[in-house]
């Protein structure tokens, strides 16, 4: 079943020969159940696309239609309301409100949607002990590590039960083996919870845990990998340079859009 | 959620909020404190003649209302007595003495107001007795003598005076007790004219034989919703007077007006110092946040959800400031010593918390109309 539906979507900045092309004409759909990677160079459009998917952003032309509702023809007012209701959200960083604990954090999207009773709440505690922090539900975010924060933010997107979960470059602040973890646990819980779901992410060892790779370049869809095993070989490939193998220049390759670069994509 | 999460963010950053409640409760004290201190000088500027048991005060034309240079003499009150609507007129007199305290502490200035017994301008008494003609020794002291002196119904005080060069001591008898009744700046002592004509300091060639004249004549009238009128049948019927009000009066004291308009100003300017402190702090907290209000803007907060809260956040700090402020204030002037002129009137300090409590959060509103416009795809760095 299709839960985000973006039909030919584009969006332009500024205007007259000073216009600047995003998002060119961009279709997509993702079904519940289905993670996915949006990757790309930087300026390639992805964090435009995924801004434009979240609803925090208008599309210039085309339609994006998440549960039912066409989200470029609503008011302001109204998108912040559907995101509040359908979407989940987590960013680089500034995921967290500092002073409420990991559970309020959580439990605030509840309180948003007016949903907070004894149920959800024991729901918003089951979900931090399944990310492993059932030990940590009271402590507030400065006294976890960026990789707790993280999962903190993975059940904030999670725990009101929204159509599509998006996630900006959610391991860019992380080391390689909480990435891992992080995106590990993520995507099984858009798999167990039968979410859709889209990552932006430059790290292409990533890509192993999801279910289609959607390269961006110049505000166009240039390749989409969905074939499991092209997707392992590329996460692979990615772990492979990751640090061990030369670039062009002499200095080792680093996760990032370099890596999209040497990988060919 | 708006309360939630603005009462949380105070409770959990507790020193912060508490630091610039402490800031407010500091600026409360000095708005409460200036407003009771302009309120005690008015008061002991004024209290005589805002008390007076007349509606009218008739002094000298050209005196320009100073009861200094005002002369009004017997045949001008009689006069006055004449005029339509004048139920009854006083004859006053102001003079300044020193008390001589009888633990022999130091000497204290009083003002020495010659009354006519019975008529406007002798204040009612609250213990003893009004005084008479006959007895020329008696007098009527004001509660800021008693708390000075502690003298009671029937003690004796001693005033001392300038006569010429010379230096006059005057034995006078308590024989009543009055209410708070200062003039500028000084407890009163009510003694009859013939007295207070005696007493006063008076120059070397003072005419003592002469006819007794004062500084004014208080009028009190038969209705006193004919003020106006009778003002004017007054300053038509008798020569060379002027008739006004209290209020007048009071303000014409010299200085009066001047020494209020300094303070308003001081308790403006703290007012207007009061609305920066707090729209800074907001201000600078705002621009601390403008990440984390992006993100909760992105996950579905509204605006006004994130604008109620900031308000929510404002006006309780500022409450609690003002409150503890106030609190301070009241504690302070309970304990101010009966000489400083400092008078917290529950209607003054009521007004003076309403309008901190109002005015407070005005400052933060700057910091509202910041937080409504923080777009969140700019705050997280999203933007293009």
């Amino acid at each position: 079943m299709i839960a985000l539906e973006a039909i030919n979507i584009t969006k332009h900045y500024g205007t007259g020969a000073s216009t600047i092309v995003a998002v060119n004409e961009v279709s997509l759909s993702v079904r519940r159940g289905e993670f996915l990677a949006l990757v790309g160079p930087s300026g390639s459009g992805k964090t435009t696309m995924l801004a434009m998917l979240a609803g925090l952003l208008k599309p210039t032309h085309g339609q994006i239609v998440i549960a039912g509702q066409d989200i470029g023809r609503m008011s302001e007012g109204k998108r912040t309301k559907f995101r509040g209701q359908f979407i989940g959200f987590t960013f680089q960083s500034n995921n967290l409100v500092p002073y409420l604990s990991a559970l309020e954090n959580v439990e605030m999207l509840l309180r948003l949607n007016g949903k907070l009773n004894r149920q959800s709440k024991q729901r918003a505690r089951d979900l931090l002990t399944r990310l492993g922090l059932g030990e940590r539900l009271k402590n507030r975010p400065g006294q976890l590590s960026g990789g707790q924060q993280q999962r903190v933010a993975i059940a904030r997107a999670l725990i009101h039960e929204p159509e599509v979960v998006l996630a900006d470059e959610p391991t860019a602040s992380l080391d390689t083996e909480r990435a891992h973890q992080v995106v590990q646990t993520f995507a099984e819980l858009i798999h167990e919870q039968n979410r859709a779901g889209i990552m932006v992410t430059h790290d292409l060892r990533m890509a192993k845990y999801v279910d289609r790779v959607i390269q961006m370049v110049d505000g166009r869809i240039s390749r989409t990998i969905a074939d499991r095993r092209e997707i392992l070989q590329l996460a692979g490939a990615a772990d492979e340079l990751d640090g061990h193998t030369p670039s062009s220049n002499g200095k080792p390759v680093e996760a990032g859009e370099e890596m999209t670069t040497v990988l060919g994509l | 959620m708006a309360v939630y999460l603005a009462l949380k963010e105070v409770w959990r950053n507790k020193g912060r909020f508490l630091l610039i409640a402490s800031v407010v409760a500091l600026i409360t004290v000095l708005v409460l404190f200036i407003a009771a201190l302009s309120e005690g000088l008015a008061s002991a500027n004024r209290e005589y003649i805002e008390k007076l048991n007349g509606e009218l005060l008739v002094f000298q034309e050209g005196a320009q209302l100073s009861t200094t240079a005002s002369r009004i003499g017997r045949d001008r009150i009689a006069a006055i007595r004449r005029v339509g609507g004048v139920a009854d007129a006083g004859q006053v007199g102001f003079a300044s003495v020193k008390i001589v305290p009888p633990d022999g502490s130091k000497e204290f200035d009083a003002s020495l107001i010659g009354v006519e017994p019975g008529r406007p301008g002798e204040p009612p008494v609250l213990e003893g007795t009004q005084i008479e003609r006959s007895s020329a020794s008696d007098v009527i002291i004001d509660a800021g003598v008693v708390a000075r002196i502690g003298a009671k119904v029937g003690d004796m005080i001693r005033v001392k005076v300038t006569q010429g060069t010379d230096e006059e001591f005057y034995d006078l008898r308590v024989a009543g007790i009055t209410d708070r009744r200062q003039y500028f700046f000084q407890p009163a002592i009510f003694a009859p004219l013939l007295t207070w004509d005696k007493i006063r300091p008076q120059g070397a060639d003072a005419n003592r034989q002469g006819e007794l004249i004062t500084n004014i004549a208080v009028v009190k009238l038969q209705d006193p919703t004919t003020l106006q009128e009778t003002a004017a049948a007054i300053e038509t019927d008798v020569t060379k007077v002027e008739a006004v009000n209290r209020k007048t009066a009071w303000e014409a004291i010299p200085g009066y007006a001047a020494q209020q308009s300094t303070l308003t100003t001081q308790q403006f300017f703290t007012f207007f110092i009061g609305v920066l402190v707090v729209g800074g702090f907001f201000q600078i907290q705002t621009l601390q946040k403008v990440a984390q209000i992006g993100m909760l803007k992105a996950i579905g907060m509204s605006n006004w959800t994130v604008g109620w809260s900031a308000i929510v956040q404002i006006v309780t700090v500022n409450a609690i400031g003002v409150m503890i402020g106030a609190v301070g204030t009241l504690a302070l002037v309970a304990n101010f010593p009966v000489t400083v002129p400092i008078q917290l009137t529950g209607s003054a300090a009521l007004a003076t918390v309403v309008a901190l409590l109002a005015i407070g959060p005005l400052g933060g509103i700057v910091s509202v109309f910041a937080l409504l416009r923080i777009e969140p795809l700019r705050a997280l760095g999203m933007a293009q």
